[in-house]
């Protein structure tokens, strides 16, 4: 009798791809919600755009690159950089420049590398900073959270102020639009305010930014499931939650009243969401596990440098990426031991 | 003006000086370039590049008067491996499609070999032991498949024959699309 | 000092899959009646091709060494059964490539008569030199029957200079499906314990340990009740928790005396000596009873045959008749699996033969052994860094792998790679990552045969090139010898005799005539 050949192992295998980018996606559920429950619809409508102009793009290029279009789409690859881009993009934003952004981050941060597995940079942050360099009106208009907003849009309003860029009458950009709290907090700092001062503000909440840090919380929910089921490395959060910890720590206990407490930059912006969604992503992460205790801790440490003393409030995406063209680097020097050797590479 | 000029001779000076220090104390005492070559030829000793054994080539190709992918033998690996040594870039090794990839070995016919020691001073590595009017043979563990004993055999009694994979010497292939292989396509 | 139990330790990486050792666990179907017609094959072990040392139309029986060994790492090959040589040729055998093998074929004579030159049984084993007992276990061609087959004569000669400290007996099998070796602890355990009592005399090692997985209770059991029962005072049995690759030779030493193996080193470099449940057993056959390696336990399973369980076979049993004999293939059957399902290999045709190395028949059906999808490219996830039982980075590996870079994959400790396949089991692009490796070592031995071949051929053309402008440059001296001796003759000539002689003719012979005619002229 005749048999059919292939090398081992033989067996269902456990993990896939989909079932990774699945996960991922599902992991981000409550952290939309809270989105959608503190500043409206837009970031909903957003991730629709993005969605389509990601699965529309990489079908495009894959059929021009003469690969197979049906068994790379459903990886859900794109979808989760096309999510993750919207997640992070302010509400309103115009219709075309999502659309733009997530053209740029699968075209070319991500197909014109080779694709899935070979860019060396993150696309979501990429297109990201893209868009904020190059629109950087547009891109900072960003929606008060839902209980300091003085005007509350609806999801057909909303729909109509990203595609027409019309906003209902008698309304202006000014008086829905709001500063983020880190915006605000840098501005604050450079009058010479003092923390305690900048603290009143009604934009402060619990912990750190009203609305931002409840967001933060329900994506940290979900980042937390996907360490549990090892979707993700615990690593790459843990070192970069606790290196951005340490650094402001030390810096604010030195001085309390110009450098706003740690726990403020945790739980404002994009901290967060970062730690657990964008810096775990694997093609662009450190992948010995050493490597990633380092570079989750480098891009906590380059998060607080960038918002200190940097020139953009936010600095999640920048510092993201920076951390993406030293990976290489970090994996080279933090090799584990090879069974069978002793530490120091003999043997 | 006489300012800048000065300091960019200075500069000049003082940079020059370092570059011939550098060179000296930083000389590199390697094998000359024709000896690395050799060393990535595969040593069939055949001409079939044109020159008389892989060290004529490996000199020609130092001096820059021959192309590095004229080794048929040595096939694209070795080319690569030239260019990569050169830094040159790479050319097309051009190859006969049909015979590469398979190692061939000589094999007398001895029922018509006439002990003529023709084919005994063609060989380049003294593979084939005989004397005149004894009978010749082939070693085959030496035997590099050069192919220049064929032809000044007088009685064509030279063939060139495939060797035969074993398991010892079987290699697993490399790994590609058709990792399942059904039981129509098996060859056996 | 505290020392910790052994146990203990752990090993890094490993995976969990469901050990499927239910269906075949404890059940045993028979020892397997002889065919007419047996092919054994001349490599059933590492090393050297053993030597046929008989010819066709030979009568042989049973016991009777058939090839011997020719280098240090072999081992001989017996006859199964008594009958006659039929011929010693290239037959199809169980090998990945499906290439065939020298092989003896024997035509059974159905009386299954034992050879009467067989050694004796020593049971005075300890008063014998331990040189001795190697001997025997190298003449009964035994090999590690945990699927490996390295002559265990070999292994158990570290050397006058290793002290051995441990001996581990490997009854773990990690390997999901197979459970032979787990039949023999049950039923055999005193056998196994009697070959430990031969071990220890042999490599005078301070201790041995018992390894056995913790699903296999009833295994430990008998296994405990053996070393009880015995007068063995530092042998026990350890329990070890059940995860893939416990059973690999490194790993289970590891966890059992908190020792790594170096890592281009073998065990005995850290004075440990690992050897299988059913290899113990053989030496005990071989030594006590002075029978050779002839059959071994096999266990056939899957979803594919009617009647999976473990059975004795005599080795050069075609596999075919193995499985029809166990109740034959149910309608399931889609692959046959030679091992188990992480480091096992698919067989093309069941007409091949039984072999030492022959632990298990797995025939799988299509849930059990379901076809490759299209690899998706790597992700960077390391899943894989986080399952190697070696330590290794099999990511990088795969990169250096794939683009042919095989200095680099040495770089990264290819060859300490002990293709246990759970890298490939937890990608999740389900890339073929052993495949590469597998790949990747080859070629590299296959280059190093290149560079040496390349070499010696270098050499000789140089010796040739040599020798010709040696003969060269001898015939121009002779020809320079010759022209000389030339010149000489045709320049001053009068030192030399034979010249003066001829001139003195010469001159004598014109005198004569001179004066000759000057007598004649007056006339």
């Amino acid at each position: 009798m005749k048999f059919p050949v292939h090398t081992s192992p033989y067996g269902r295998l456990p993990n896939r791809v989909t079932g990774v980018m699945a996960q991922v996606l599902l992991a981000l559920v409550p952290g939309v919600a809270a989105m959608i429950w503190y500043f409206g619809w837009g970031v909903v409508i957003n991730i629709a755009i993005a969605s389509a102009t990601a699965l529309a793009a990489e079908a495009a290029v894959l059929r021009l690159r003469h690969r197979p279009v049906k068994r790379t789409l459903m990886d859900l690859s794109a979808l989760v950089t096309a999510a993750l881009l919207a997640i992070a993009l302010p509400p309103l934003l115009p219709w075309w420049l999502t659309v733009l952004g997530t053209l740029f981050a699968i075209l070319f941060v991500k197909h014109l590398y080779g694709g899935l597995g070979y860019n060396p940079f993150n696309p979501a942050m990429a297109a990201y900073v893209l868009l904020l360099v190059s629109f950087p009106v547009d891109m900072t208009r960003w929606l008060p959270p839902e209980m300091l907003a003085k005007v509350h849009l609806t999801f057909g309003q909303a729909l109509q102020a990203i595609f027409n860029g019309h906003l209902p009458a008698s309304l202006t950009w000014d008086a829905v639009t709001s500063a983020t709290p880190l915006d605000e907090m840098r501005t604050q700092l450079e009058f010479n305010k003092t923390i305690s001062e900048i603290r009143q503000s009604p934009l402060w909440g619990d912990f750190g930014a009203r609305g931002w840090e409840w967001v933060g919380n329900w994506f940290g929910l979900g980042g937390i499931f996907l360490a549990w089921r090892k979707v993700i490395d615990w690593r790459i959060p843990a070192a970069m939650i606790g290196g951005l910890l340490l650094v402001s720590g030390i810096f604010w206990a030195f001085d309390p009243e110009s450098i706003p407490f740690p726990g403020f930059h945790l739980f404002s912006g994009g901290t967060i969401l970062g730690a657990f969604f964008i810096a775990t992503d694997p093609v662009t992460a450190s992948t010995t596990p050493k490597g990633r205790l380092v570079y989750g801790f480098l891009i906590g440490a380059t998060v607080f440098i960038i918002r200190t003393w940097g020139g953009y409030p936010d600095a999640v995406a920048f510092a993201v990426l920076l951390m993406n063209m030293a990976a290489p680097t970090i994996d080279y020097y933090t090799q584990p031991r090879v069974f069978g050797e002793r530490e120091n590479g003999d043997g | 003006m006489g300012i800048a000029i000065l300091t960019l001779a200075t500069l000049s000076a003082l940079f020059g000086v370092l570059l011939g220090y550098a060179s000296i104390r930083f000389k590199v005492e390697g094998d000359p370039i024709a000896d690395q070559i050799d060393a990535l030829l595969p040593q069939t000793q055949c001409g079939q590049c044109g020159y008389a054994g892989c060290r004529p080539y490996a000199e020609a190709i130092a001096s820059g008067e021959a192309e590095i992918n004229l080794c048929v033998p040595g096939g694209e690996p070795t080319m690569l491996a030239i260019a990569d040594l050169l830094g040159k870039e790479p050319k097309p090794v051009e190859v006969d499609e049909g015979s590469q990839g398979v190692k061939k070995v000589a094999f007398i016919h001895e029922e018509e070999c006439i002990g003529c020691t023709l084919c005994l001073q063609a060989c380049p590595v003294d593979a084939i032991v005989g004397a005149a009017k004894q009978m010749h043979t082939v070693i085959v563990d030496q035997c590099t498949g050069c192919e220049l004993c064929v032809a000044p055999c007088p009685v064509e009694c030279i063939e060139m024959v495939p060797v035969k994979t074993t398991l010892g010497t079987w290699k697993w292939p490399y790994p590609d699309e058709h990792l399942l292989q059904k039981p129509e396509e098996q060859a056996s | 000092m505290i020392t910790r139990n052994p146990g203990s330790w752990d090993f890094h990486g490993g995976i969990h899959r469901p050990d499927m050792k239910a269906m075949s666990a404890g059940r045993y179907l028979g020892k397997m009646p002889l065919p007419q017609r047996l092919v054994i094959p001349l490599q059933q072990h590492i090393g050297s091709l053993a030597e046929p040392l008989v010819s066709p139309g030979d009568r042989v029986f049973k016991g009777q060494t058939l090839a011997r060994v020719t280098e240090y790492i072999g081992a001989p090959i017996h006859a199964p059964t008594s009958g006659t040589i039929v011929e010693i040729s290239d037959q199809p055998v169980a090998h990945p490539s499906g290439l065939s093998a020298p092989c003896i074929v024997l035509e059974a004579d159905g009386e299954d008569r034992w050879w009467d030159e067989l050694p004796e049984p020593l049971p005075w084993f300890e008063e014998m030199d331990a040189a001795l007992l190697r001997e025997r276990i190298r003449w009964a061609g035994i090999v590690g029957l945990g699927g490996a087959a390295f002559p265990t004569s070999v292994k158990v000669n570290p050397g006058p200079d290793r002290k051995i400290q441990t001996l581990v007996i490997n009854g773990a099998e990690c390997e999901p499906y197979i459970t032979c070796d787990d039949y023999l602890m049950r039923t055999e355990a005193d056998r196994i314990v009697e070959g430990i009592r031969v071990l220890m005399h042999v490599v005078a090692a301070d201790e041995c340990l018992i390894g056995i997985e913790d699903n296999k209770p009833e295994a430990i059991a008998a296994m405990q009740k053996a070393v009880a029962d015995s007068d063995l005072t530092t042998t026990r049995v350890v329990t070890v928790p059940t995860r893939y690759p416990m059973g690999g030779e490194k790993q289970l030493i590891k966890v059992l005396t908190g020792k790594e193996v170096p890592s281009h080193g073998i065990p005995a470099e850290i004075g440990v000596i690992c050897l299988n449940v059913a290899t113990t057993a053989a030496v005990t056959d071989a030594v006590m009873a002075g029978r050779p390696l002839l059959s071994r336990l096999v266990t056939v399973t899957g979803e594919g045959v009617n009647n999976p369980g473990n059975l004795e076979v005599p080795y050069g049993v075609m596999m075919a008749d193995v499985i029809a004999f166990t109740g034959g293939y149910s309608d399931k059957a889609y692959k046959l699996i030679l091992g188990g399902p992480m480091m096992g290999f698919t067989l093309q045709d069941d007409q091949v033969p039984v072999t030492k190395a022959t632990n298990c028949l797995l025939v799988a059906s299509r849930e059990e052994a379901p076809d490759p999808d299209h690899a998706l490219p790597c992700i960077r996830c390391g899943k894989c860094v986080e399952a190697c039982p070696a330590q290794l980075l099999p990511q990088q590996l795969y990169w250096y792998a794939r683009s042919k870079d095989l200095d680099k994959c040495q770089e990264y400790h290819l060859f300490d790679c002990i293709e246990c396949g759970c890298c490939s089991w937890v990608c999740p692009s389900h890339i073929p990552l052993v495949q590469y490796y597998r790949f990747a070592k080859t070629e590299t031995w296959a280059k190093e045969k290149e560079r040496q071949a390349a070499e010696e051929a270098k050499r000789r053309h140089e010796a040739r090139v040599e020798r010709l402008e040696r003969l060269e440059r001898e015939r121009k001296a002779r020809l320079r010898k010759k022209k000389e001796a030339l010149e000489k003759k045709t320049a001053g000539d009068a030192a030399d005799p034979k010249k003066a002689a001829i001139d003195a003719a010469v001159k004598r012979a014109a005198e004569r005539k001179a004066q000759k005619q000057s007598s004649e002229e007056p006339k």
